[in-house]
């Protein structure tokens, strides 16, 4: 990065070398922070990968086999990164999607079009503390307002949290509720798309439903991408509701890569492990982003920029 | 989803009156059936604040009661006082606001201004291959620099200090610094290059001319860095050990902790949710008087990417 421009820095003219002094000045603050805040951490996360450390004893190298314990020796990963598949693969695309469908609404002639499209984002921007605390009254078996409700309509009541069964459901249900951002983000690029395609499809005797396949959709392809990609790599890193709410249970129904991770760290202090773990969470985002990537070549229209 | 034909078709201008008619009720039915499904979106996302404000002002009877009761009476506003009081949560708003927020804010915004102009408006070798590894490092998830972090900032006695929020601002967030060097590549070259004719040195320009025009930009990723410092969990949870350094979020979690103690308090659950109220309240006020802002700033984050 630095070796061609002194190179040729005899060579560069006054402006040149001016614009090289002042332009390394001011990014100068990100590559120190780039180099002790991100590539350090990185390597070093990699280093504790692989050894044992304990915090207080010195690290012990181990080679691979942090990572082999986990796929083959720990009785409780398959459980964590099948529970954490479960919700991102099921609860993300369902966010998403309802998210579209929301946004293509809104985006219809709708009295108080921004009183809706606030109330739909708030949840959002509420602290995730304040929320968990809240949803975990309203889906209490007992005493919960759901249930309350479900009582009032004599409807079967739902163990939200307290069974294996329905805690990732009830839990991707809290993530639907924050996506009020992909909502936002969704009608700003639906009201992108140029009015004369509709105008053009209607003359055409194209019905609503068939406009919105191949107009809305195909128009706003990239920004379907864009958040299916930051809904999964924010669902795979999920920490704060799963550990609010359920602590990861009831009987591991609930602990997700992020609190498997936090707990293997910051409560039985084995910093190896954790890292390890953290390496599966960059190769499941790298692995889930490239499908979405080679995949988004057959789906995603960029015809229109 | 429930576009009804707007324009009458070939089809329709042929046909009788009735169904004209027909189209029409079509039309009102379809008008209709969007705030069918709009409105009790709408109050069942606003539920859970909702219901958390209620719930502050009951006491443990109401709220124990099914089916749960939607206007609490009598009203116990003293919830909010007595349950602020319960734990030194002036103590926490304190580190919160003074310790955390608001110095990261501040920092974040100025060292992002400078990094991203440096990427944005001077034009110095490499300088876009450079940027890549900024885009690079947005897309690291955290998970992986956690264990590292906290083991290297144990050993600068950084635990239970605001520093690895207040110091690492200055080094900037490779987010903000995208999000505002796009902004800062739609001011026009001439500007500056006027500037630079007359003598100004790009601190000078930057002072002058980039802080007053990118003020809307700036207050944009300063209310968004605000709100995540605010809504933050998952990073004081690691990095801050003792009580008194506790912010809000840590908080209401130890209030949680404290209200499962059989007998620790009479209307635990009334005071949590006061707490976690007053905590949301904060954002929830911000919204509302800077909507457009939020707004601006998600669509713009989406639409970029």
């Amino acid at each position: 990065m630095t070796a061609m421009p002194f190179k040729k820095l005899r060579n560069m003219s006054a402006i040149e070398k001016r614009n090289l002094r002042w332009g390394l000045l001011f990014v100068s603050p990100w590559i120190i922070g780039f180099l002790i805040f991100e590539l350090y951490p990185t390597l070093s996360s990699l280093y504790y990968s692989f050894h044992r450390y304990d915090i207080i004893r010195e690290p012990v190298f181990l080679g691979f086999e942090n990572y082999i314990d986990l796929f083959t020796d720990d009785p409780n990963f398959p459980t964590v990164l099948w529970n954490t598949l479960y919700y991102t693969v099921i609860g993300v695309p369902i966010g998403i999607g309802f998210a579209f469908l929301i946004a293509n609404l809104l985006n219809t002639k709708i009295v108080g079009r921004t009183f809706f499209r606030g109330v739909i984002y708030m949840p959002a921007i509420v602290p995730a503390v304040a929320s968990a605390m809240v949803w975990q009254f309203l889906m209490n078996t007992q005493f919960g307002a759901i249930n309350g409700l479900l009582r009032a309509l004599e409807l079967p009541i739902i163990p939200f949290l307290s069974s294996p069964a329905w805690s990732k459901p009830s839990l991707i249900l809290v993530l639907i509720w924050t996506q009020g951002a992909a909502v936002v983000i969704f009608l700003a690029s639906l009201q992108d798309v140029p009015r004369s395609l509709y105008e053009a499809a209607s003359i055409d005797g194209a019905n609503g439903f068939h406009q919105f396949l191949n107009i809305t959709i195909p128009m706003t392809s990239p920004i379907i991408l864009f958040n299916l990609i930051t809904g999964f790599i924010t669902a795979f890193q999920e920490f704060t509701i799963p550990w609010l709410l359920t602590q990861g249970g009831p009987m591991n129904s609930t602990e997700f890569l992020l609190t498997f991770l936090y707990r293997n760290a910051f409560i039985n202090f084995r910093m190896g492990k954790a890292s390890a773990i953290a390496w599966v969470i960059l190769a499941i985002i790298v692995v889930f982003t490239a499908i979405l990537l080679r995949s988004s070549a057959r789906w995603v229209y960029y015809g229109g920029d | 989803m429930t576009t009804v034909i707007k324009k009458p078709t070939t089809q329709a201008d042929k046909s009788t009156d009735s169904a004209v008619t027909i189209s029409r009720i079509l039309g009102v039915f379809g008008e209709i059936s969007k705030y069918v499904v709009l409105i009790p979106l709408a109050i069942s996302f606003m539920f859970p604040i909702y219901w958390m404000f209620v719930s502050a002002l009951k006491d443990d009877p109401q709220v124990f009661t099914v089916p749960p009761v939607l206007l609490p009476n009598p009203v116990f506003f003293e919830n909010f006082i007595e349950a602020w009081n319960f734990l030194p949560f002036n103590t926490f708003a304190f580190n919160t606001i003074f310790r955390y927020v608001l110095p990261t804010t501040l920092i974040t915004v100025v060292s992002c201004t400078v990094i991203a102009y440096g990427f944005a408006k001077i034009d110095w070798p490499y300088r876009d291959q450079v940027f890549y590894v900024v885009l690079l490092t947005m897309m690291l998830p955290w998970a992986v620099k956690m264990v590292p972090l906290f083991l290297m900032f144990r050993d600068w006695n950084w635990l239970d200090t605001y520093f690895p929020w207040t110091v690492t601002a200055a080094f900037g967030t490779p987010y903000i610094i995208f999000l505002l060097r796009q902004f800062f590549r739609t001011i026009p070259n001439e500007i500056l290059d006027a500037a630079r004719v007359d003598g100004a040195n790009e601190l000078v320009i930057l002072w002058r001319i980039i802080f007053p025009l990118a003020r809307p930009a700036l207050v944009v990723v300063g209310l968004f860095r605000f709100m995540w410092a605010w809504n933050d969990y998952l990073g004081p949870r690691i990095f801050i050990r003792t009580q008194e350094n506790f912010p809000l979020a840590l908080g209401i979690d130890l209030l949680q902790s404290r209200a499962n103690d059989v007998g620790a308090c009479v209307r635990c659950l009334p005071y949590l949710m006061a707490v976690s109220f007053l905590v949301a309240l904060p954002i929830i006020i911000m919204f509302f008087f800077a909507q457009r802002t939020f707004i601006e700033g998600i669509s713009l984050t989406g639409t970029k990417g």
